[in-house]
């Protein structure tokens, strides 16, 4: 039975500041883990370039953490080397939206069957402070001294556009609902967003805890999560109500599922050892 | 009368069908027992730009195109614009008829004006049938056996139907008798040699099959002349051989994969040019911190920037040396024919694990898109050694895995994903033994020593250069990767001349074999350095390394490969001048 403390890493100091949302999505993934019994050894964590990037270093799951932007080509590689481990990226909205998009938007279209997970805080905190591509116009950082003048993208409405088989929004601050939306994105066969709503306590003093608390509410029994229309009615909505919950979700092959080379066995486990390539070589004779 | 030496030299419009029609007269040749050496030169277009498809022939081996061409076949007027004047004395100049000429031609060479398109209507066939026409009509001007030629024409077309093959061996039989019917005199005649064990392959072709026999089973690759070749040969083999061919969004991704790939514990690859290179130089850094096998083949083509895309050159030796920021073990292998393209490719893979670093193949235009025919690759000594994988059993007795222990050889034994007491964390950032990051400065130096450790034992069993011809030379001829197949028809001219040369050929570039290369080039001779850039990427090289500069060169980068001629030309030269 895996249980949390299996996934610990006690000796290893965080350093993410007190208060960061950064610690929910930590403890709603392992309980995640632990309630859909994945064991460490099968599960695998890649991490981009931000706060968020220091997370393999403390959960005890087999852990990448690689380039600034990059996560999903490394964990997509991953995944099809070996589709039987459970792979999970991660990353904040600067590593995700500004330098890593594109992978973002192809790595939907693909359906390759793996977790995204974004810490969106509206910011860049590791670099301290500068707009990110979910800043709201006009926001004033040290880079952008007389407001930004860009409008923000919307990361829902383009994880459905792009073709992301399931699409859904945490927020930070309601570890019960994260581990669910977790639960539900690591069972998903297909690629699966989970963009989390985490306030960050030190850079931005605009879009705090508090701010989310007046508006966030949860998607009802009543929505209808297959129909895409509705999710890019519900995708739209940002202000005074800020939807969370599952936006989008449909079954679609997934991009292992049309690879028949590896339908008996994983890559990882096939044999290399002697290789025939006799009847190649009569192809050039 | 000229027997089985000849140049053979085919120009038209791109689009039609020039490249299948050239490889068709080499793999004719080589049925025949004897062996070609493939050049093609394209632009970068898809249609209404100028191909040419050169062969040469001869009955020993050859190792690189000639500049001389001894039949000269135009499909359009271009052909005879561009290449009239690389006609020998006496060759031949084989046209379509139908062009009308501005000038008159060389009157030091044959004419053939032949009716192509009537010949092509005559045997029933379209305006792309030319080109057999073409086919049959070279091969009846060097009295060479046509059912040779209707086999491989066959073996090329079967795909499409039985209807176009037959009418494709009819244009080729049509000009073939046409031609026989003039009863030409010519100097040039191919006979039948004696029939091996031969294959024509390009050195694209060549590193695919080498990465297949390794085991490679993931690649993941961006789209890019010249390096393409390599991915659609290993993608048409992706259900039969169980790989995984990914064509990417970018060649960040494409390198990222490929890192993602190793982490997980299968080989894997990406191939790409100079421009896609350049996008994946900070992931080449990513699998050199988490020591990450990898295995990148670049094959060049001139630069900087889109430069010349179709064309060749050897001008990104320094870039890929010092690719990615900080420093950490690679290793940089560059084959000098397909043959070494084959093993080195193994090679790499091998390294790449063993030693747990990027290992890169220095390929280029030339060599990657060029074919040739060499004896079939022997697999009989190819070893896979991946390297220092721990068993689950191992990783169970262990108190504590630490993924990047400390080791004598730098090597730290690895576990892969799914073992379940192998679970670590491979980070960019630096990192202490257990993979967890660290900024102590005891721990940097510690990782930065075993990292670095490694090159001592690469140079150790790293394959020695070669080196080739007189014991006691005049002159050394120094070069490395492509460049090697002209330098070795230098030196066969050179010595046939009783000059005393030698050639020092490197192959494996970094870690640099400084005590070899010093040795070879310590005897008092003189040396010439022949490169494909116009730095002297390899003389800088050699001069950091052993404090010896080389006196002459033959820089070459107008795109195109270098000839024998030129080196042979050179080599006169300084002897003569000193």
């Amino acid at each position: 039975m895996v249980s949390l403390a299996d996934l610990d890493r006690e000796k290893e100091v965080m350093t993410w500041c007190p208060g960061c949302g950064n610690f929910t999505i930590l403890s709603a993934l392992k309980k995640a883990l632990v309630s859909l019994k994945v064991e460490p050894h099968n599960a695998v964590v890649v991490a981009g370039i931000g706060c968020s990037g220091h997370l393999p270093n403390w959960i005890n799951i087999y852990g990448f953490g690689g380039l600034h932007g990059r996560t999903l080509p490394v964990a997509s590689a991953i995944k099809l080397s070996n589709h039987k481990l459970t792979v999970i990226a991660q990353g904040g909205d600067g590593d995700g939206y500004s330098i890593g998009i594109g992978h973002f938007i192809h790595t939907a279209r693909r359906n390759i069957d793996i977790t995204y997970i974004t810490h969106n805080n509206q910011i860049y905190g590791l670099t301290t402070g500068q707009t990110s591509p979910t800043s709201p116009r006009g926001t004033v950082t040290k880079f952008t001294p007389f407001g930004s003048l860009e409008d923000p993208l919307n990361p829902i409405a383009l994880a459905i556009t792009s073709g992301a088989t399931f699409v859904a929004r945490g927020f930070a601050g309601d570890l019960e609902q994260l581990t669910k939306l977790f639960q539900q994105a690591i069972s998903h066969n297909g690629f699966a967003l989970v963009d989390v709503l985490q306030p960050c306590v030190t850079f931005n003093r605009t879009n705090t805890f508090q701010w989310f608390r007046e508006r966030v509410y949860k998607l009802d029994d009543g929505y209808d999560p297959t129909d895409k229309v509705a999710a890019y009615r519900k995708a739209l909505e940002w202000g005074d109500r800020i939807p969370t919950g599952v936006f989008y979700r449909v079954k679609r092959r997934t991009y292992s599922e049309g690879l028949p080379q590896i339908s008996k066995t994983p890559l990882v486990k096939q044999r290399i050892g002697n290789v025939d390539i006799v009847k190649l070589v009569k192809q050039f004779m | 009368m000229i027997t089985n030496k000849l140049s053979w030299k085919i120009g038209g419009e791109a689009g039609f069908g020039i490249m299948t029609t050239g490889y068709i007269f080499s793999k004719a040749c080589v049925r025949a027992g004897l062996n070609t050496f493939d050049f093609t030169e394209f632009p970068s277009l898809i249609r209404g730009g100028h191909n040419t498809y050169q062969v040469r022939v001869e009955d020993r081996e050859v190792h690189s195109p000639v500049k001389s061409v001894d039949i000269l076949v135009a499909l359009n007027r271009q052909t005879i614009e561009l290449h009239e004047q690389e006609l020998t004395p006496g060759g031949a100049i084989i046209y379509d008829s139908s062009l009308e000429l501005e000038r008159k031609i060389r009157p030091d060479v044959k004419v053939f004006a032949v009716p192509f398109l009537d010949l092509a209507k005559k045997a029933g066939g379209e305006r792309l049938m030319v080109n057999n026409v073409a086919l049959g009509v070279s091969f009846a001007l060097v009295d060479f056996d046509l059912k040779t030629l209707l086999k491989v024409i066959e073996e090329t077309f079967k795909d499409k139907g039985k209807k176009v093959t037959e009418l494709n061996k009819a244009a080729a039989k049509e000009g073939y008798d046409y031609m026989r019917q003039l009863k030409p005199e010519f100097g040039h005649r191919l006979r039948k040699a004696k029939t091996m064990n031969r294959m024509l392959i390009s050195g694209n072709e060549a590193v695919a099959l080498g990465a297949l026999k390794a085991g490679c089973k993931f690649i993941a690759a961006y789209p890019m002349t010249p390096a393409s070749g390599i991915f659609q040969f290993l993608a048409g083999y992706e259900r039969e051989y169980g790989i995984i061919a990914k064509q990417t969004e970018d060649e960040i991704a494409a390198m990222n994969m490929v890192i993602g790939a190793g982490f997980a514990g299968v080989r894997s690859m990406t191939c790409t040019s100079g421009g896609g290179f350049s996008l994946m130089v900070e992931a080449v850094g990513l699998a050199g911190i988490t020591e990450t096998p990898a295995v990148i083949v670049e094959v060049q083509r001139p630069g900087p920037s889109t430069g010349m895309p179709t064309q060749t050159g050897q001008e990104d030796l320094r870039f890929i040396l010092s690719s990615s920021q900080g420093e950490f073990p690679r290793v940089v292998i560059a084959p000098g024919d397909v043959d070494e393209c084959f093993h080195e490719t193994i090679n790499a893979f091998n390294l790449a694990e063993r030693y747990q670093i990027p290992v890169f193949i220095l390929s280029d235009k030339h060599l990657g898109e060029s074919r040739t025919t060499t004896k079939v690759f022997d697999t009989r000594k190819v070893r896979i050694d991946r390297g220092a994988v721990l068993s689950d059993a191992q990783l169970r007795r262990m108190k504590q895995f630490n993924r990047y222990e400390d080791t004598k050889t730098g090597v730290s034994p690895r576990s892969i994903p799914g073992q379940r007491h192998g679970i670590y964390t491979a980070t960019s950032n630096e990192h202490g033994e257990s993979g967890i990051i660290t900024e102590e400065s005891e721990d940097r130096v510690r990782m930065v020593d075993k990292r670095m450790r490694k090159m001592k034992f690469i140079e150790r069993e790293m394959p020695k250069p070669h080196v080739y011809g007189s014991p006691h030379p005049e002159i050394t001829l120094v070069c490395w990767g492509s460049t090697k197949g002209a330098a070795m028809e230098a030196l066969t001219w050179l010595l046939r001349d009783h000059v005393k040369v030698n050639l020092l050929h490197l192959v494996y570039l970094n870690p640099f074999p400084s005590d070899q290369v010093k040795a070879a080039l310590d005897d008092g001779q003189k040396i010439l350095l022949i490169e494909g850039n116009a730095t002297g990427q390899l003389g800088g090289l050699i001069r950091e390394n052993t404090g010896i500069e080389i006196g002459h060169r033959l820089l070459k980068y107008d795109g195109r490969p270098i000839y024998p001629e030129e080196i042979y030309d050179k080599v006169k030269e300084v002897l003569r001048h000193g």
